[in-house]
């Protein structure tokens, strides 16, 4: 099958001498979800601006859909849309206004873009700002404007650069819900984010960016299979003083009423510690991971980079 | 993109570009008109009749040409330097560089917008002329046509300081102490017959000079520079900046990294 996106030996090595990009190899399939994770100065927004045709690569393929990105330029640009990191809107203009001529960039005609951008708009909240100039938004729905703007065009391939970044909680869960229906209705999502709860939740396939080089392209299940370790933190109903630690797994208390609970999954389960806190009537009120998986695996992956 | 696709990407621009200036019509249009209307009431009503005929026209009549014609550069100019930087200045410049618009359409787009500008001042400022001078144009066409290739000169060239600009500084230099000086040495107020030889040659280098007297031969029938010589150059420099104004959009100078 056609890939999405297709990245093959990419390089991009800025004016100033910094190598970017180190050769990147990356295969995104049709329909995929796909997080690209990287700490900042990595190369994901170089790739993505590569990709988006915002940065000049130095070597190097893109394909997007097959289309050669130097080559079947127009082609494979109307297949992306993008949602860039920063505000890139002209705030002086109505909201319509930024859909209905980025409609036009991609030859939809106006009476077409509107009625798309209507939909949008509609979808994400944002029909009653319609005709107010953009930067009397707030800053979860200038977010959703860079949605709307950036699905005008019907694009196949989305590609999101942090887009709930300083957006509260109850407009980034709409806006995952938003994300993952499209990508339910076939359009292909690369997404770049800090929040890697948000990676684990929504994408199916993730790839690890360090230093200009992809350490890790694999399926988030399979990522997750590889952390064998499990943390959790447990409220208890009475206070302890000391505690000593079995030999299925390691106790050790915070306070005397929270405990921190560390196990191999390979070796134990969370069945023979709860055997371990019976046996020794110890009673538990609540439980919680301690640590995000993927954002401990992440940590681990790119400290042994660096 | 086929035909149809780049005709609407190319009128989206243009009526971005037009509701952009006309928005703020207070800060493009009418500060220009003021102006030009206080030229008139200066040099052309208190100061121009002690001056008398220049060329065999009324002082008020001579000036005319080059006022409409300084209004119609700067304005081509400062519309697209202002929108061209203020895109990359604000980033939306992104909105086009991402699509399928070929960098031709785009050039198209800010060059018609400046265009735009030039002709909607410029016809403003023709009407308020009507005030104060005996208007009476003698060759329509070549009014018209000189002065739409004038504003697409100068659009071009905004565009070009517009790529380069790195700061809001950067956009107000050359208007100030190149454009400014070339326009008002560039035979608006006097013709250049008038100046000693040896400073006659030098104005013959201001390329604003052929301009002004191809748009006053259009209004007032004579002009200190042949007719034909005033299209090559106007249309060889539109050439020039034009083909730099594409090479620096396809290498995406100063607005890819």
């Amino acid at each position: 099958m056609t890939a999405a996106l297709e990245l093959q030996a990419l390089r991009k090595t800025y004016s100033n001498g910094h190598e970017a990009l180190k050769g990147i190899d990356l295969r995104v399939e049709q329909g995929d979800f796909y997080a690209l994770l990287g700490a900042n100065g990595a190369g994901k927004s170089t790739t993505i601006g590569i990709v988006s045709s915002l940065v000049n690569k130095t070597s190097g393929t893109v394909k997007i859909f097959d289309y050669d990105l130097d080559t079947q330029r127009e082609q494979a640009k109307a297949q992306i849309g993008l949602v860039p990191q920063e505000f890139n809107f002209n705030v002086f203009e109505p909201v319509g206004e930024i859909l209905i001529n980025q409609g036009g960039y991609y030859g939809i005609t106006r009476p077409q873009a509107t009625q798309r951008a209507e939909t949008l708009l509609n979808q994400l909240g944002l029909w009653e700002k319609r005709k107010e100039q953009a930067r009397t938004l707030s800053g979860g729905m200038k977010r959703r404007l860079m949605i709307a703007r950036a699905l005008i065009h019907e694009p196949r391939l989305l590609i999101l650069d942090e887009p709930t970044a300083g957006v509260d909680i109850e407009i980034r869960r709409s806006m995952w819900e938003f994300l993952t229906e499209l990508n339910q209705q076939g359009t292909t999502i690369i997404l770049t984010t800090h929040y890697l709860e948000e990676a684990e939740s929504l994408c199916r396939h993730i790839g690890i960016i360090a230093k200009g080089e992809l350490i890790e392209n694999t399926s988030m299940k399979e990522l997750l299979s590889r952390m064998d370790s499990e943390h959790y933190v447990f409220d208890l109903a009475k206070p302890l003083e000391t505690i000593d630690s079995p030999e299925c797994c390691r106790f050790s208390l915070r306070d005397p009423q929270t405990l921190d609970v560390s196990f191999l999954r390979s070796t134990s389960s969370l069945n023979e510690v709860f055997q371990v806190l019976n046996e020794r009537q110890i009673e538990v009120i609540s439980m919680r991971n301690r640590t995000n998986r993927l954002e401990q695996l992440f940590i681990d992956m790119v400290g042994e980079k660096q | 993109m086929n035909t149809q696709q780049k005709w609407t990407a190319y009128t989206t621009l243009l009526i971005r570009e037009v509701l952009r200036f006309s928005r703020i019509w207070i800060q493009t249009i009418l500060p220009p008109v003021i102006t030009t209307a206080l030229y008139f009431i200066i040099f052309g009503n208190l100061i121009g009749p002690k001056i008398g005929q220049m060329e065999g026209h009324n002082y008020i009549d001579f000036i005319v040409p080059g006022l409409i014609m300084m209004t119609v550069i700067t304005n081509s100019y400062a519309n697209v330097v202002s929108s061209f930087y203020g895109s990359k200045f604000q980033g939306n410049i992104a909105e086009m560089l991402v699509s399928p618009t070929p960098n031709w359409i785009i050039l198209a787009g800010f060059i018609s917008g400046g265009v735009a500008r030039g002709m909607a001042v410029g016809t403003a400022v023709t009407l308020v002329s009507l005030f104060f001078s005996n208007l009476s144009i003698q060759h329509l066409f070549v009014m018209i046509s000189i002065g739409l290739l004038t504003s697409m000169l100068f659009s071009l060239a905004g565009l070009i300081n517009g790529v380069y600009a790195r700061s809001f500084d950067d956009i107000s230099i050359v208007p100030t102490f190149v454009l400014t000086p070339l326009t008002y040495l560039g035979g608006v107020f006097y013709s250049i017959s008038m100046l000693p030889l040896f400073w006659q040659k030098v104005s013959l280098l201001n390329p604003v000079l052929y301009m002004v007297n191809g748009f006053r031969y259009g209004i007032l029938g004579f002009a200190d520079i042949p007719l034909w010589v005033s299209y090559l150059i106007i249309i060889t420099f539109i050439l020039i900046l034009g083909s730099f104004s594409l090479s620096l959009l396809n290498r995406g100078v100063g607005i890819r990294s």
